[in-house]
């Protein structure tokens, strides 16, 4: 574990809840974790996990007039949780940068993307337009752009896909920043541009040194980049540990689910089980457990502790770094093998 | 670009030979003689005057022969007789039946009097108008934003002659503070210009500032919803450069469209702005040639005005669009 000093990013029990007349919907609770620098998190959930809730709170992004954010979330050392307005500026793509999912939507329609990235740069640094603009060329022609210079003038609409989350990642990273939260960056993408952008962040990554947080749906996209896994389950982490071990050994159902559901090319004869049933509701979460409900082992626990006792996240016995959320016994067997990368 | 300008301007040319073709058509073949005017300010209008002075004006010849003079006198100078003869230089738009004078000499006297209270009023209605709906949007939801919205509902509700009429009443005749409104050319004195037209510039600016603000409200609630906008937010871009650099940027364009038309409707005469502040300018003109005994020449000319304005509106929203919307551009 790392200490909180020393990591690029650290997050203390992180809770996002969104009011509504019905009750708080609470899409994050409880969340921990700390990234070093030059590491990579990946943060594993099904959409409605609550991930992209918590990526949002990384960058203080939540409107507070809509959710409520509780806990603590250090970058670099700064509180952002309930920072104010001008620290979070100041913070916001100088120390934490965010890439997003679909490049075409979060790049501005109306500007040329040279401007969008020198913007990202002058925002923080005091220099000239032309020397951002210069700075702006450097940084699309380092994330592979081609004719970098020429192609600054050109509108969003004038490249591809894998181009534009191209634009995106130099704008994330033109500042230099600590932090980079990647939030499912290459699920718009063709399958063809996901490994060269996944590529590209890594590379990016050990010649920075920042910390990095992947937040995806699909295991077999972190399996190799990432140094450490979370798995996020309504709201929750219900496991974490390094990705080898965690992958190699799930220590709880549902990331043992999550495995079996991931395709893998290798094994040709294995049929993928998906998990049965669906996220629950963050605004009535089930009581106990809750991923109970779907959760092949849940009758074998004594007492029917699963639906009543939620079970705190604690470390595994016998593996350094490993946490889990779970009832079983750890020497139950969950099945055979690994299944992806 | 250049292939589409010419296309707009052949079917821009066709409109308005149209417009002034119906409009013609519709005053000839209607109840109203203009020689009756003429005759009876002549005496004893006997039946056979009467035909004697229709044969001069031309108007036992058919519709299709007159449009064709009329038609001719836009390119050279011709003679037309209202009750004695008058020569009318092109382009000529007729002899006016009240007044007798050019129509084209008057429309070119009275036309600045009419651009300069649309200018003033649209300017201040558009500023007026964007900033509002833009904090409104900004401010979505909270206390300010509901008056915002309700004050523009309030004033919006209040019919536009009510509004320019209580101004004039209340602001100019009770308190004052308005001296000397009314229409002084602006090369002859700037300051009379600008001091006479200011009480017509605010009535035209705030009540037609509350369409704009609940246009361009609505439009930035939508795009301060984009994606692009948390991106804009991510990058630590301040409040006020997301609102208006991002966000107001992609919301314009629709609200351009909008005053584009509506800046070619005032053009082309403002007639109870007018009328109420004395201001002798296009549309109090039109009014004044609708009413019995009709001037024709006058109405013919303001009707072909509006038409010209309204085309040359779409055409400059239309280029003004590709220059607002890259994506435009390029298809």
């Amino acid at each position: 574990m790392t200490s909180a000093a020393d990591a690029a990013l650290a997050v203390r029990d992180l809770t996002v809840r969104f009011p509504t007349d019905a009750g708080d919907v609470r899409a994050v609770t409880g969340l921990s974790f700390t990234v070093r620098p030059g590491q990579t998190l990946g943060v594993v959930g099904e959409s409605g996990s609550g991930k992209t809730a918590a990526a949002t709170a990384l960058l203080g992004l939540h409107d507070p007039r809509r959710a409520r954010v509780t806990g603590s979330v250090l970058v670099a050392g700064t509180e952002v949780v309930g920072a104010r307005e001008p620290v979070l500026r100041r913070l916001r793509g100088r120390s934490v940068a965010m890439v997003f999912q679909d490049p075409t939507s979060a790049l501005h329609p109306f500007y040329p993307v040279g401007r969008q990235v020198a913007e990202a740069y002058r925002a923080h640094h005091a220099v000239s337009r032309a020397d951002a603009a210069e700075r702006a060329v450097a940084m699309l022609d380092r994330v592979g752009i081609p004719a970098a210079r020429s192609r600054a003038g050109d509108h969003p609409h004038q490249l591809s896909g894998g181009m534009r989350q191209r634009v995106v990642i130099a704008m994330a990273l033109v500042n230099g920043p600590a932090v980079v939260v990647a939030d499912e960056p290459t699920t718009a993408l063709d399958v063809t541009v996901q490994a060269d952008v996944l590529d590209l962040l890594r590379e990016v990554q050990q010649e920075t040194g920042t910390a990095l947080v992947h937040v995806t749906h699909d295991l077999g996209v972190v399996a190799e980049t990432a140094d450490r896994l979370l798995v996020m389950y309504a709201g929750r982490a219900v496991e974490a540990g390094p990705a080898r071990d965690l992958l190699a050994r799930p220590r709880m159902p549902y990331t043992w689910g999550l495995l079996q559901s991931t395709p893998d090319l290798g094994a040709r004869e294995e049929r993928l089980r998906p998990v049965p049933g669906s996220p629950p509701s963050l605004l009535t979460p089930p009581d106990g457990c809750p991923f109970h409900p779907r959760c092949a082992f849940a009758e074998t626990v004594p007492g029917g502790r699963c639906g009543t006792d939620l079970p705190d996240l604690v470390p595994v016995s016998g593996e350094t770094g490993r946490l889990r959320r779970c009832h079983l016994p750890e020497d139950v067997p969950l099945g055979e093998g690994q299944v992806g990368p | 670009m250049a292939g589409f300008v010419a296309r707009r301007l052949t079917s821009a040319l066709l409109v308005v030979t149209l417009t002034s073709m119906f409009v013609f058509a519709l005053f000839f073949l209607g109840p109203g003689n203009p020689a009756g005017p003429v005759c009876e300010a002549q005496g004893r209008c006997t039946p056979e005057r009467l035909a004697a002075i229709e044969r001069q004006m031309g108007l036992d010849q058919s519709v299709v022969t007159q449009y064709a003079a009329f038609v001719r006198g836009l390119v050279v100078d011709r003679t037309v007789v209202v009750g004695g003869e008058h020569t009318c230089a092109a382009p000529c738009l007729g002899i006016s039946y009240g007044s007798r004078q050019e129509v084209t000499e008057e429309l070119a006297r009275r036309f600045p009097a009419t651009l300069s209270v649309a200018v003033g009023g649209a300017t201040i209605y558009l500023l007026v108008g964007v900033t509002t709906g833009s904090l409104a949007a900004r401010w979505r939801g909270t206390t300010a934003d509901r008056l915002l919205v309700g004050g523009s509902l309030l004033v919006s509700s209040v019919p536009y002659y009510l509004l320019a009429l209580l101004a004039w009443i209340v602001l100019a005749l009770q308190w004052g503070l308005f001296p000397g409104t009314g229409y002084t050319p602006l090369t002859e004195d700037p300051v009379a210009w600008a001091s006479g037209l200011l009480l017509p510039w605010l009535v035209l600016g705030v009540a037609g500032s509350t369409q704009y603000a609940r246009y361009t409200r609505g439009a930035m609630v939508e795009t301060l919803g984009e994606d692009y906008i948390t991106t804009a937010r991510a990058k630590g871009l301040s409040p006020r450069r997301v609102v208006f650099g991002h966000g107001l940027r992609a919301a314009i364009a629709p609200v351009l469209t909008i005053f584009g038309l509506d800046m070619a409707a005032l053009l082309a005469g403002t007639v109870f702005t007018e009328q109420i502040f004395g201001i002798d300018g296009v549309g109090s003109w039109a009014l004044e040639a609708v009413r019995a005994p009709q001037d024709f020449p006058v109405l013919h000319a303001t009707v072909l005005l509006g038409a010209v304005l309204v085309v040359v509106a779409n055409l400059v929203v239309d280029l003004a669009y590709g220059l607002v919307d890259p994506r435009v551009r390029t298809s």
